[in-house]
């Protein structure tokens, strides 16, 4: 195509000053391309490296096989760490989930003021993590927030003390993670059902489904590729949360709310174990592939499928 | 489905959203009024609670007054430093992501599809595998704590964006406009200029926002390559967190979040039509 066009265009001119003339436009397209491509790669392949070395305060050549990784699983930080992203992980996305769905269902209800309802449930996903998880640990702390309130208005037996709470801290970052980022899974859910076929609605009515029926049976089924693709972006969330976790608890109480995204920074810049650090980010790099390969894999057979449809 | 009298259902469903409403609010109003109390009167309730009187004084402290580490500055500095981030990243990263991803889907070259390939993986890699590698190339090149290079950070990740959200809408335009372009001898940058951009606004405001609002929220960068008076809002919010721990001053703070959440809630909410699309288009990648 392109030794196409240059022929039509300047059939006298030599190859080299058709290089040349076309030099700009070269370098427009390849030099960002080019740079992306070149930092996604070498800066992997790098890191992946010096989590083979024994770099601590400095990147050092050297091989010590998987000690470094070794190291980090075997330390009670990285479990801790490990443990809370499950936890997290699954109570988020599900509540997430339900969350979203449920929102969108009660929009497509051709309610007044969805707009407005719309605009405020996205509006969290508009202002930093640091923000809300600023907001979010004055609103949970018992001496200044909700439990607070709740004495001074003269409940005072009410607790709610899961911020410097050990076991029950972490449910306040999965609070705050469903606070800021279930409107996105309502906007995808809301997109997909504004996009049912309403033949099929129709005759589901005309067969005498009532509105729960119809939806549980003809509505919610067709949903469910939206919903992996969901699952699969706040999972991807969830593995590399750092921000949010660092305004609200910044890993605490102790290390009750560590995350695997907190680990490698205190790893790196902290402790000054780069090796180390560089083990725990390859980790979290594969405990995002666990995620992200067989989601790519069904993506495929789906792309496939709808080819030879 | 199609009733809109107020049926006991439809009672009930105006009932649940409007509690969900107040609950995805209560967050940021709570942080209004208190930005309007005074510390005093923080400090002897709760964060939740009426102003007594209106307490202005608080935004002027946030803005130019409070101190943190001895430099007695306020939000501003930090405000500015986000701005001469956020921007140029964001203007530059639209550009170059807008060139190439025509690049990438109307002028087609040899080894298109692979780069392209790559480029979009910049969507899924952690940023903690690219954490050490950008502290070492930016003390190599001098630009360790500085703003030029987070702008140089942002720009080159961000393109792993512009590049998608840019080549998926242009992928949709006849190339039957751009060969009888070619045909009439127009080049490269002429048919940009003259058919692509003209075509683009939707997508340009859409990447803008995108890019515009991550890096003005992003922290992890922000905290890890800038100290002090160079580093961006965010992660001034959190050094003055730290700072007055022992002597909290939560009517000055809530003032100074409001102002560093100020400028992508505008944004959001002139553009949120567009701000929606980009999360879809991100998602659907």
């Amino acid at each position: 195509m392109t030794n196409a066009a240059s022929t039509v265009t300047q059939p006298g001119r030599s190859a080299t000053s058709e290089a040349v003339r076309r030099l700009p436009e070269y370098l427009m397209i390849w030099v960002p391309l080019l740079l992306s491509a070149a930092h996604l790669i070498s800066f992997s392949i790098w890191t992946i490296w010096i989590s083979f070395t024994p770099s601590t305060l400095i990147p050092v050549s050297g091989w010590v096989g998987l000690r470094n990784y070794t190291a980090v699983l075997a330390s009670r930080n990285w479990q801790i760490a490990f443990d809370n992203l499950l936890l997290f992980g699954i109570a988020f996305v599900l509540l997430s989930l339900i969350t979203g769905l449920l929102l969108a269902i009660l929009l497509d209800q051709r309610i007044r003021g969805e707009n407005v309802l719309r605009t405020i449930f996205l509006y969290p996903l508009a202002v930093s993590f640091v923000v809300t998880g600023t907001v979010w640990s004055w609103l949970l702390n018992p001496g200044i927030g909700i439990e607070k309130l709740a004495h001074d208005l003269g409940w005072t037996a009410f607790h709610f003390d899961w911020l410097v709470n050990r076991d029950m801290a972490i449910w306040t970052i999965v609070i705050a993670a469903i606070w800021q980022s279930s409107g996105f899974a309502m906007a995808l859910f809301l997109a997909g059902l504004r996009s049912v076929d309403a033949d099929i609605i129709k005759a589901a009515q005309i067969d005498g489904a009532g509105p729960i029926r119809t939806y549980w049976r003809v509505i919610l089924p067709t949903l469910w590729p939206i919903t992996i693709t969901v699952v699969v972006i706040q999972l991807q969330f969830a593995i590399s949360a750092f921000d949010l976790v660092r305004a609200l608890t910044n890993g605490g109480p102790g290390i009750a709310t560590q995350l695997p995204a907190l680990v490698v920074y205190d790893l790196m810049f902290q402790r000054s174990q780069l090796g180390r650090g560089a083990a725990a980010a390859v980790l979290m790099l594969l405990i995002l592939l666990a995620v992200l390969l067989p989601y790519a894999a069904w993506r495929y057979v789906q792309r496939r499928q709808a080819n030879h449809a | 489905m199609r009733d809109r009298s107020f049926t006991p259902g439809r009672i009930l469903i105006y009932l649940v959203v409007t509690l969900f409403a107040a609950g995805y609010l209560a967050p940021l109003v709570v942080v209004v009024l208190n930005s309007l109390r005074t510390n005093e009167e923080i400090a002897q309730g709760s964060m939740i609670g009426w102003p007594q009187h209106l307490a202005w004084g608080n935004y002027a402290l946030a803005w130019s007054g409070f101190c943190v580490a001895e430099t007695c500055s306020g939000i501003r500095p930090y405000m500015l430093n986000s701005a001469l981030i956020t921007i140029p990243a964001t203007l530059v990263s639209t550009l170059l992501g807008a060139v190439a991803g025509y690049a990438v889907s109307l002028w087609r070259f040899r080894g298109d599809n692979w780069i392209y390939g790559i480029v979009t993986l910049g969507l899924f890699l952690p940023q903690q595998m690219r954490l050490l590698p950008w502290t070492i190339v930016l003390r190599d090149i001098g630009l360790i704590n500085t703003l030029t290079g987070l702008v140089l950070i942002h720009t080159i990740q961000g393109l792993s964006f512009t590049v998608l959200f840019c080549r998926n809408y242009y992928i949709a335009i006849p190339h039957e406009l751009i060969r009888a372009a070619r045909i009439d001898g127009a080049g490269f940058f002429r048919i940009f200029w003259r058919i692509i951009l003209p075509l683009s606004s939707p997508i340009l405001i859409v990447t803008v926002i995108w890019q515009f609002t991550h890096i003005w929220n992003e922290f992890l960068f922000g905290v890890t390559f800038t100290t002090g008076q160079q580093q961006p809002v965010t992660a001034a919010l959190i050094a003055l967190s730290a700072a007055v721990a022992d002597i909290p001053q939560h009517g000055v703070q809530s003032a100074a979040v409001i102002i560093a959440a100020l400028p992508t809630l505008l944004i959001y909410l002139f553009g949120g039509r567009y701000f929606v699309r980009g999360l879809t288009a991100g998602a659907v990648k």
